[in-house]
């Protein structure tokens, strides 16, 4: 008995440390791969050269993070069985065929034309590159869309019924595919994935703004950067709050954990901003809250009653000072990304977004603010349904393998270690990419040679050469 | 008449990892063989030779798990965990060797670092790779939908035979591809290398082959009773014919042959297993009909798999042929 408990606590830790580490990768190719295929398209349109020098500067950093992704990602899809076989042969046939149309439909065609992307401009010429550029983005959204929709039916099961051997039989694939929470999740994912990539292009900009050492292109950066900010901020705080009404529909638990209300309010819960949740003692220390506000929140109404923990069994709750607390970290940081968009327009409208060091600096400090947002967010959504992997049907303590926990254990060291060298490795050579001194082509540049026909411009290919070649090589 | 799913998922999943052996194979041969290039200027060429690919050929194993997972769910639940520690090194040595494509190039003092992590990853993930295969052959004991065995069963000297034997064969496939690839200096010397590797594969599959039969009663009376012991004629002489065309194109220095040939091989390899294995999915235990999942799982991916396999396939030879022909030292976007 205890030492099944312990196998199944080491593989919730083992899963919960590998997909943190994979989600951090496809979080920021999403939507590089989107910026990457803007960018290209800007360069064929307007033809200015200084697009396909950023093309060229974050399409190096790309293909770092997605090599990352794509060996932290098989790690996951042989997890699944390794640790989690209950689970896998339960509910494999639903799970299983909507990972394997994410590998038939984004998988092969990220990787098909990657190849073509990262290595293939000259020979292939600008239309056809563009396509595989627009192709990848494409199955980046695509990979998206499946994952997301294994995990939110995880959620919010539908479209099934349980045969004898005890697994779940696919009934209706519409409403498996299209279960209650998936259309909020996936949204609020891809946005969180265009916000998490804007932040980092954003930081990158301002630091060279700072330095002053590439003007142009780092002018560019930064006000594509901001834009984004500014524009998405806004509406992904709009789709969390919608998220957050779906899941109090479905998952009513996990939303009482996120507020910290273990007592039903009959006349209007209070928002409880920060506080200490006690969950042997049932309630929230030192809290600071704002009476009948989470009322209004959540039902748009100031004395609507509002269900506490005390109305489930005690052995269903999730864990509440995990869900709490994560959740107000991504809450927070999604108003201090509102504020730096805000902010940015503020600094456009006075005409010194260039110039205005302070504004750089937070801009540089809100770098890694998606990555953080992103796990915060993603530990609310799986800590908060527990004690559950599939809702209401299947205990996690009830799916995992008949592992010895030694094996488990042993893994995970080895995991453990790998990762942090590894990806440890792969970010500092990002960060190091990012840093490198960007070359900001001549202005005249973009018109003349590159606009000739021909297979492929040759300035442009070496210019990019040099930049790579010489900019960060030898260090 | 009714469409039988299982044993046309069967065949698909069959033909996924057929198709990440022989093209995961060259590259992590391409890997299996840097300690025999020491030139930082050969190695940089071999990466490049594989640079825009690898990735594909990796999608594969990642189809052959999650389509097993799909279709065979209750495989997926048991040879998993039986295969705990070789699939954990496999994916261990995957992440290595893969991250080592991008970051090599961008260090200098670490090169030597991410050379190791390259050919010591290839070397790990087809050593595993291996024993995983020769773990299968050997037979997997299932009860109640679970695996009942021990942790370390799958290690024997017939799964370490079947792990070199592997990792022997995909070196063949990764100096093959560099025969076809590369010029001078560095293919003569692939040259050199993919025929000692013709002999150790051809010896390894034989080993193999002759002990395969004595591990289980069905494996015996498949290669030896009437009428598939046809089988036990053909195949070996494909084989002689396979290792024929390799060493005539080897030494007559063709540039494509030699490759085909050692896939041939590997095919014949390949479906030398499938004969020894049907109808087990996991043998002894469960047979393909027992592992497979629900109707409704089973016909809603295979109408996806039936229009987008061939696309796949279509687009990869596409990506195929724009790096056709012999790789360029001075290209490589790095
Ligand atoms: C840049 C990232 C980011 C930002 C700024 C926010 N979120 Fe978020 N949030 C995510 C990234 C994210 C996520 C990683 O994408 C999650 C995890 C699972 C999911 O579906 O999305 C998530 C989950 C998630 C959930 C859990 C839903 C569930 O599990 O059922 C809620 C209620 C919210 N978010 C609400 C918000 C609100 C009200 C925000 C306003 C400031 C907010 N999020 C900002
Ligand atoms: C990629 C972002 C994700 C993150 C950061 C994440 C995080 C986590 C965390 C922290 C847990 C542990 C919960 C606990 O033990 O209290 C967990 C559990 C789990 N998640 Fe996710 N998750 C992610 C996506 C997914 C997806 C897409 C799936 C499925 C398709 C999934 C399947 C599971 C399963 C099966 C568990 C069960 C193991 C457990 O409960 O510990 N997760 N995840
Ligand atoms: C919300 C959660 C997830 C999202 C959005 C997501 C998305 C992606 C994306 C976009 C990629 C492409 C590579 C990259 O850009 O880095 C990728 C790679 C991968 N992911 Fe995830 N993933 C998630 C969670 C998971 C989980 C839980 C699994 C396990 C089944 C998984 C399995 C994989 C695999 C196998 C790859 C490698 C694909 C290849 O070879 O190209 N992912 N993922």
């Amino acid at each position: 008995m205890f030492e099944s408990f312990d196998a199944t606590l080491l593989a919730r830790f083992q899963f919960a440390f590998t997909v943190s580490f994979h989600i951090i990768f496809p979080a920021f190719s999403i939507g590089l791969a989107s910026y990457l295929a803007v960018l290209e398209g800007l360069w064929l349109w307007k033809k200015d050269g200084v697009y396909l020098e950023l093309f060229n500067f974050w399409k190096t950093i790309f293909a770092v993070a997605f090599g990352m992704g794509v060996v932290s990602g098989i790690v996951m899809s042989y997890q699944f069985g390794t640790n989690w076989s209950v689970f896998s042969d339960k509910a494999g046939p639903i799970i299983g065929p909507l990972m394997g149309y994410e590998v038939l439909t984004a998988f092969f065609l990220e990787a098909g034309f990657l190849g073509v992307m990262l290595f293939g401009l000259n020979r292939v010429g600008p239309k056809l590159h563009f396509l595989a550029t627009v192709m990848v983005a494409v199955g980046t959204l695509i990979s998206a869309t499946w994952i997301l929709s294994a995990n939110s039916w995880m959620q919010t099961p539908a479209g099934f019924a349980m045969n004898e051997a005890g697994q779940f039989v696919p009934v209706d694939w519409w409403a498996i595919v299209f279960n209650p929470s998936f259309p909020y999740r996936l949204t609020h994912m891809v946005l969180a994935a265009y916000l998490t990539t804007a932040f980092v292009v954003g930081a990158c900009g301002a630091w060279h703004l700072i330095r002053k050492t590439a003007p142009r292109r780092a002018q560019k950066m930064f006000s594509m950067a901001m834009w984004m900010a500014a524009i998405v901020a806004p509406i992904q705080i709009f789709a969390g709050d919608m998220h957050g009404l779906n899941t109090l529909e479905h998952q009513p638990a996990k939303v009482m954990a996120m507020e910290g209300h273990y007592q039903s309010h009959p006349d209007g819960a209070p928002l409880i901003l920060f506080g200490i949740p006690n969950s042997p003692e049932k309630r929230v220390d030192y809290a600071i809250e704002i009476p009948k506000l989470s009322s209004l929140i959540l039902k748009h109404d100031l004395n609507a009653p509002l269900a506490g923990l005390d109305t489930i069994p005690e052995e269903l709750h999730p864990p509440v000072g995990i869900v709490f607390w994560s959740f107000r970290v991504m809450v927070g940081l999604g108003f201090a990304m509102l504020g730096i968009g805000l902010w940015s327009l503020w600094c456009r409208y006075r005409g010194t977004l260039d110039s205005n060091v302070w504004l750089h600096r937070a801009a540089i400090a809100m770098g890694p603010a998606g990555f953080v947002a992103v796990l915060a967010g993603w530990v609310t959504t799986e800590v908060g349904r527990q004690p559950y992997t599939v809702y209401g049907h299947l205990l996690t303590a009830n799916s995992v393998a008949p592992i010895a926990a030694p094996a488990v254990a042993a893994s995970l060291i080895a995991f453990i270690i790998v990762y942090f060298f590894v990806f440890g490795a792969g970010t500092f050579y990002i960060l190091r990419l990012m840093a490198r001194l960007p070359r900001d082509p001549m202005p005249e540049l973009g018109e003349g040679p590159l606009r000739s026909s021909g297979i492929m411009p040759g300035p442009a290919i070496h210019s990019s050469h040099a930049n790579t070649k010489g900019g960060h090589h030898g260090v | 008449m009714e469409f039988d799913l299982p044993f046309i998922w069967a065949g698909i999943i069959a033909f996924a990892v057929l198709a990440y052996v022989i093209l995961d194979g060259f590259d992590l041969g391409v890997g299996i063989l840097f300690p025999f290039f020491p030139e930082k200027h050969d190695r940089d060429v071999m990466m490049n030779s594989v640079a825009p690919v690898w990735d594909g050929n990796e999608t594969w194993l990642v189809l052959g798990g999650g389509g097993l997972m799909a279709v065979f769910p209750l495989a997926y639940a048991t040879i998993l965990p039986a295969l705990y520690a070789p699939i954990i090194a496999m994916v261990i040595g995957l992440i290595f060797r893969g991250v080592a494509f991008e970051y090599r190039w961008r260090t200098r003092r670490a090169e030597y670092l991410w050379n190791w992590a390259f050919s010591g990853g290839s070397m790990l993930a087809a050593f595993a790779q291996g024993i995983t295969l020769g773990a299968l052959v050997q037979g997997i004991p299932v009860e109640n939908r679970a695996y009942v065995g021990g942790w370390w069963d799958w290690l024997t000297p017939f799964s370490i035979m079947t792990g070199i034997a592997v990792v022997v064969g995909y070196a063949l496939l990764g100096a093959t591809w560099l025969v076809m690839k590369t010029h001078g200096d560095l293919a003569d010397r692939a040259r050199d290398l993919a025929l000692k590797c013709s002999f150790a594969t051809v010896a390894a599959m034989g080993i193999v082959s002759l002990w395969t039969p004595f591990l289980e009663p069905q494996y015996l009376d498949r290669w030896f009773g009437y009428p598939t012991a046809i089988f036990s004629v053909v195949v070996p002489a494909l084989v002689l014919g396979c290792l024929y065309a390799l060493i005539t194109g080897i030494r007559k220095r063709h540039d494509s042959r030699p490759f085909i040939a050692a896939l041939g091989l590997f095919v014949l390899g390949y479906a030398g297993i499938g004969i020894s294995f049907y109808p087990y999915m996991v043998p002894p235990s469960l047979t393909i009909w027992d592992a497979a999942a629900p109707e409704e799982s089973l016909s809603f991916l295979l109408a996806g798999a039936l229009v987008l396999v061939p696309i796949i396939l279509a687009y990869t030879a596409y990506s195929y042929w724009v790096f056709r022909g012999k790789v360029d030292p001075e290209e490589g976007y790095h």
